[in-house]
């Protein structure tokens, strides 16, 4: 680091210092990956079925406590998230939603940073938690 | 200035008349300089040929309202520490010389004032993602060839200087849609901020691709087809991840990561 002065992992996953959208890049990466290995260890869980009933069943035993309601709400929220900013990404990244350009005025407010983005990434948080809260309450039948 | 011809309140400036070698300047100035508050600015430094490692350097500063972290740091370096190794020029903003990361986040020296950092403590590193030559200055050898690689000038088949033509004329609606991307200073500010560019030294960075857009939104430009070329490559436009933080930094309102995805709407068809 001394030298060359990147920053490294270390700097690519500090969700600070830049504002909501870098909190986003960052749910965005964790929840991805998040996904992925859910993803995996789902094909995993699903190919049990061809050992017959008890194991599937046995498998589905795995999630059927406390801790395993906890995972399955935070793979809810992380799929709630994801796809709510994943479609502003989508759709951002396309290059539609800024305006046009124009002559920069001091105090910049730059267009890309504009309230429709903050306003979806908030709304992916927010979502998510509710998501996140109703799969509890089904979970645990409260 | 109020309708009396005075400066406004806090605005006054010492009123001395005097000789300049009357004693009752340096009075004076001696008088303006222990009113002013102080900071602690705490100054990296690290020379890569002597140094194992950085080693942060704490000054007591004064300064006004309108000290920038800039005049802060040539304070010390003219009466605490001359060894300091800085990089600046013009002192307002236009020759990008003088990046650093000032109190965690990539900042103009000269365009950042003490007093809005709101804090008793300045701490001033070199920016992030660019090697180090020493204490606070960076080596953009990379960022500047990287700027050359997307051909940074309006391509054309003809020329202005050829006899017999006429400049190529654009309306002001034309020179809108480039313009703001055309206030660069080449200060490497949102390379420093980009998640990208922390881990992959050899991204085209947001500087570079923004300069890309503004050749690309150029009307009186021929060369879209080669730039989207460069650009779209494996270490190119497509490891954007849009995090934003270019933009959240740039200091002269250049928007790099919103000519990013104009950019990327070029490469999909969006845009013609
Ligand atoms: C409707 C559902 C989904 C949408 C709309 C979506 C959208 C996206 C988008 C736009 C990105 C790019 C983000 C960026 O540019 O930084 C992304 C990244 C990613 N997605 Fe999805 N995705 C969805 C579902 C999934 C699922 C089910 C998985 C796992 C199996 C997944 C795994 C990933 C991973 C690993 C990344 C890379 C993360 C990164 O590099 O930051 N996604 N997704
Ligand atoms: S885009 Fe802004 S932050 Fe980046 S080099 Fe140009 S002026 Fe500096
Ligand atoms: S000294 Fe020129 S930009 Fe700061």
């Amino acid at each position: 680091m001394d030298k060359d002065r990147k920053e490294g992992i270390k700097g690519m996953a500090n969700p600070g210092r830049y504002g909501i959208e870098r909190v986003a890049y960052w749910l965005m990466r964790i929840t991805g990956l998040g996904l992925l290995f859910y993803f995996i260890g789902h094909i995993y869980e699903t190919s049990s079925l061809l050992d017959g009933k008890a194991a599937w069943d046995s498998m589905l035993e795995l999630t059927q406590t406390t801790e395993g309601h906890i995972f399955l709400a935070l793979v809810i929220g992380m799929c709630v998230f994801h796809t709510g900013n994943g479609i502003r990404l989508m759709v951002a990244q396309a290059g539609f939603g800024f305006g046009k350009a124009r002559r920069p005025d001091y105090p910049y407010t730059p267009s890309s940073l504009n309230m429709k983005n903050k306003l979806c990434i908030y709304v992916s948080i927010g979502l998510a938690a509710l998501a996140m809260m109703y799969g509890l309450s089904v979970m645990f039948h409260v | 200035m109020t309708k009396d011809g005075a400066l406004p309140k806090g605005f006054e400036r010492p009123t001395v008349s005097a000789s300049p070698n009357d004693s009752s300047v340096q009075e004076k100035y001696e008088e303006v300089k222990s009113s002013s508050k102080t900071i602690t600015l705490r100054i990296s430094k690290f020379n890569p040929e002597k140094d194992l490692r950085t080693a942060f350097h704490a000054f007591t500063v004064p300064y006004q309202r309108w000290t920038t972290v800039l005049d802060a740091i040539l304070e010390v370096k003219s009466h605490q520490d001359h060894s300091i190794g800085v990089r600046y020029s013009c002192r307002q903003a236009t020759c990008g010389s003088c990046g650093m990361i000032i109190n965690g986040k990539p900042r103009l020296a000269c365009f950042t004032k003490i007093s809005e950092l709101d804090s008793d403590v300045v701490t001033v590193e070199p920016m992030n993602n660019f090697p180090l030559i020493r204490d606070l200055a960076v080596g953009f050898e990379r960022m500047f060839s990287t700027h050359k690689r997307i051909k940074p000038y309006v391509i054309r088949e003809d020329s202005e200087t050829n006899p017999g033509t006429k400049e190529f004329l654009q309306s002001p609606e034309d020179v809108e849609k480039y313009i703001q991307f055309a206030s660069c200073i080449k200060c490497g500010l949102c390379n420093s901020a980009c998640p990208t560019m922390t881990t992959d030294s050899t991204f085209i960075g947001p500087q570079g691709l923004a300069q890309a857009y503004r050749y690309v939104a150029d009307n009186r430009d021929q060369g879209k087809d080669e730039r989207l070329r460069i650009i779209d490559e494996p270490h190119g436009i497509w490891r954007c991840h849009f995090a934003g933080s270019c933009s959240q930094v740039c200091p002269k309102g250049v928007d790099p990561a919103m000519g990013i995805q104009l950019l990327r709407g070029y490469l999909l068809g969006y845009r013609k």
